[in-house]
């Protein structure tokens, strides 16, 4: 089975992240890394496509930024990696985004399977996942916690899903697009010969032309950056017995109204 | 007419209290263009919830109570919520950001190729009825500006509690009319074989106040049993039980976490704020033994209060605190509880 899973670059989570001159985020010479939660998507990319002897390719929407991404995938041990790039994706809008998404995986031809992390943790959104979903007309099974079984051959796929209140096990038709949650694996570590192998490798990059899509625009666009207000708060530490500081402080939250 | 759209969640029958904060913001921009507010209410109960919805705002409800819908799935949820999009022609569609809200709206949005502004924590409406929002990112380190600028229903998400619910009107009515589903059984590709609900799992998205512990639950004072496999894990699953959940309990909170505290084992994932994690925005969190990394602090930051207890003074979480509280966490949240129990007799 052709698997994809979807991929991009991050700040470091532990980075400063602020507005800079040119009014973007930047986050001066912090490293970036694999969004955190893509790390699970790659991992189960890779199980599924092993399984059923297939294949992984990783899939990234954005600028050379996303090569490291990509690279660390292939380290990983996907098979390939296409970086999806073209002018008209650059207004944030995600409609856009999607329908290059899922043009890309039509591309692709034989694909069954597309595996996302949850979200991006610095757009801090899933929207586009659930589009590209949309726009393949695919199933979509969000925050799958494990896969328990894949016919491919019967066209079916079994999950266990987190909800809100719970878990469930839905059986759904392929194919599928699903989210995938930090239960699902445990992502390995790229070997050595694997990052040797990624650092050599030459990625494509595809334009929407390449992919022959018509993008509709949903007419959104990200306007500016701001930096965050300071946190205006005095700090206040109180002393004493615990049990004295206990009584003052919920004096102070009575006054402060949050009891 | 025009109307606003406002989703109403449920479960089991029973509206999330956060859908009236959906009602509220339909209201806001309908107000400004003289438009109705129209509460969607699918599955089980829908009428009931219906009028629920009227009492918090909504003017008019568009139900749908087919067996297809008892259980959410997005397949015919966006189906139904897409051709009542196309035949209504709503100025927006509202929700709260649940994650089966924000698959439902992004699925429809792109069924109908529209504009969608997701989970917003606050919203202006334009002369010309367009909307712009503020939104977190790079988790909650920087605000980012959207607008949408194109035409058609607009689709919003709102981050939890952003949005104050109205308080209900026990005399409001709303004229209900109900819809057919948009899908047969058979036309829906996923069937839930079955459903295990986790009872007594509170939703930290929604709570005013929340109770935090991290890594030093595993510094409880008490001796693990003789022949605990984890001595640290049983401590630590101890402290969340019988010191920070009892203070969340007198206060009507909910228990939150760190990523140090889940990933030892010492409570489930669910209850992790940061940016792995839950963002939350409650009026009041209180952090137990927790050092305030960067990203614990993209999860909470945004609290109203923050009260933060640790026993080293130069801790991180000091910095963001509103009162601070230096010593042993095992001592003094016991104490708190306590005083919280005498003072509002809770
Ligand atoms: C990609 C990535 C994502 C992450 N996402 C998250 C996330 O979503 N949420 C999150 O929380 N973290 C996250 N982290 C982890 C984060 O960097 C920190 O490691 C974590 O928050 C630390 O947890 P802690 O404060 O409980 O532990 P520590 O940093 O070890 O702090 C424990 C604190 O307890 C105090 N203490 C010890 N004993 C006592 C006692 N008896 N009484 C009072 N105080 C005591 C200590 O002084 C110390 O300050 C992430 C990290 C990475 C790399
Ligand atoms: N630029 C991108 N290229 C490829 N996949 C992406 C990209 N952005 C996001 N994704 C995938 O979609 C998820 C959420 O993205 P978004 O909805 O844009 O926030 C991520 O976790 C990835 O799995």
């Amino acid at each position: 089975m052709h698997v994809v899973a979807f991929t991009r670059s991050t700040p470091d989570t532990a980075a400063k992240v602020e507005v800079g001159a040119n009014g973007q985020p930047t986050w001066g010479d912090a490293a970036t890394v694999v969004n955190p939660w893509d790390e699970y998507a790659l991992e189960e990319a890779i199980l599924q496509a092993e399984a059923t002897s297939g294949q992984a390719t990783v899939i990234a929407l954005g600028d050379e930024l996303h090569n490291e991404a990509l690279k660390h995938s292939l380290a990983m041990g996907l098979n390939a990696a296409i970086r999806v790039e073209d002018a008209a994706l650059n207004t944030g809008d995600a409609l856009a985004a999607a329908s290059a998404a899922a043009a890309a995986v039509k591309k692709l031809g034989d694909v069954k399977l597309v595996i996302c992390g949850k979200e991006a943790v610095d757009t801090g959104t899933d929207q586009h996942i659930f589009q590209m979903a949309r726009k393949l007309g695919w199933t979509l099974l969000s925050n799958v916690s494990k896969i328990l079984s894949v016919d491919e051959a019967a066209g079916t796929i079994r999950v266990e899903r987190q909800i809100e209140q719970g878990k469930q096990v839905v059986s759904a038709a392929l194919p599928a697009v699903l989210t995938v949650t930090k239960e699902i694996n445990e992502p390995r570590y790229p070997s050595f010969i694997g990052i040797r192998k990624a650092s050599k490798a030459t990625i494509p990059v595809w334009s929407l032309a390449d992919l022959a899509a018509e993008v509709p625009s949903a007419g959104v666009s990200v306007t500016g950056y701001r930096n965050l207000p300071p946190r205006d708060v005095k700090l206040e530490m109180l002393s004493g017995t615990p049990e004295e500081m206990a009584a003052k402080l919920v004096d102070l939250l009575i006054e402060e109204k949050v009891l | 007419m025009t109307t606003v759209f406002a989703f109403i969640e449920t479960f089991k029958g029973v509206a999330s209290p956060a859908s009236w904060e959906a009602v509220a913001a339909a209201k806001m921009i309908a107000g400004a263009g003289g438009a109705s507010v129209t509460a969607l209410v699918f599955g089980e109960n829908a009428s009931a919830v219906a009028s629920q919805a009227a009492q918090y705002g909504a003017n008019a409800a568009l139900v749908c109570e087919d067996a297809t819908l008892a259980q959410f799935r997005l397949e015919p949820f966006a189906a139904l919520l897409t051709a009542l999009v196309n035949e209504h022609k709503p100025v927006a569609v509202v929700a709260v950001s649940s994650s089966r809200a924000r698959e439902l709206l992004a699925a429809s949005a792109a069924d109908t190729n529209s504009p969608m502004l997701s989970e917003v924590a606050a919203l202006t409406v334009g002369a010309d009825g367009k909307l712009s929002a503020e939104r977190a990112v790079y988790a909650g380190k920087v605000i980012s500006d959207v607008a949408v600028t194109g035409g058609g229903t607009q689709f919003v998400t709102l981050r939890s509690r952003a949005f104050k619910a109205a308080t209900p009107d026990a005399s409001a009515q709303a004229a209900v009319t109900t819809v057919a589903p948009a899908l047969s059984e058979d036309q829906i590709p996923t069937k839930i074989e079955s459903f295990e609900e986790e009872v007594g799992k509170v939703s930290l998205s929604d709570a005013a106040i929340i109770v935090s512990g991290g890594r030093a639950m595993a510094n409880n004072p008490k001796d693990a049993p003789a022949g605990t496999a984890d001595a640290a894990v049983w401590k630590a699953q101890d402290g969340f039980a019988h010191t920070i959940q009892p203070l969340a309990e007198a206060l009507g909170g909910a228990v939150g976490a760190s990523r140090a505290a889940v990933d030892a084992g010492y409570i489930p994932y669910a209850h992790q704020v940061g940016q792995t994690g839950k963002v939350v925005a409650p009026d009041l969190y209180i952090a137990a033994g927790i050092s305030g990394a960067i990203q614990h602090q993209a999860g909470m930051r945004t609290s109203k209060v923050i009260v933060a207890i640790n026993k080293d003074p130069e801790a991180p979480i000091f910095k963001m605190a509103r009162f601070g509280l230096v010593g042993d966490l095992y001592a003094i949240v016991p104490a708190i509880t306590a005083e919280v129990k005498r003072r509002l007799g809770k």
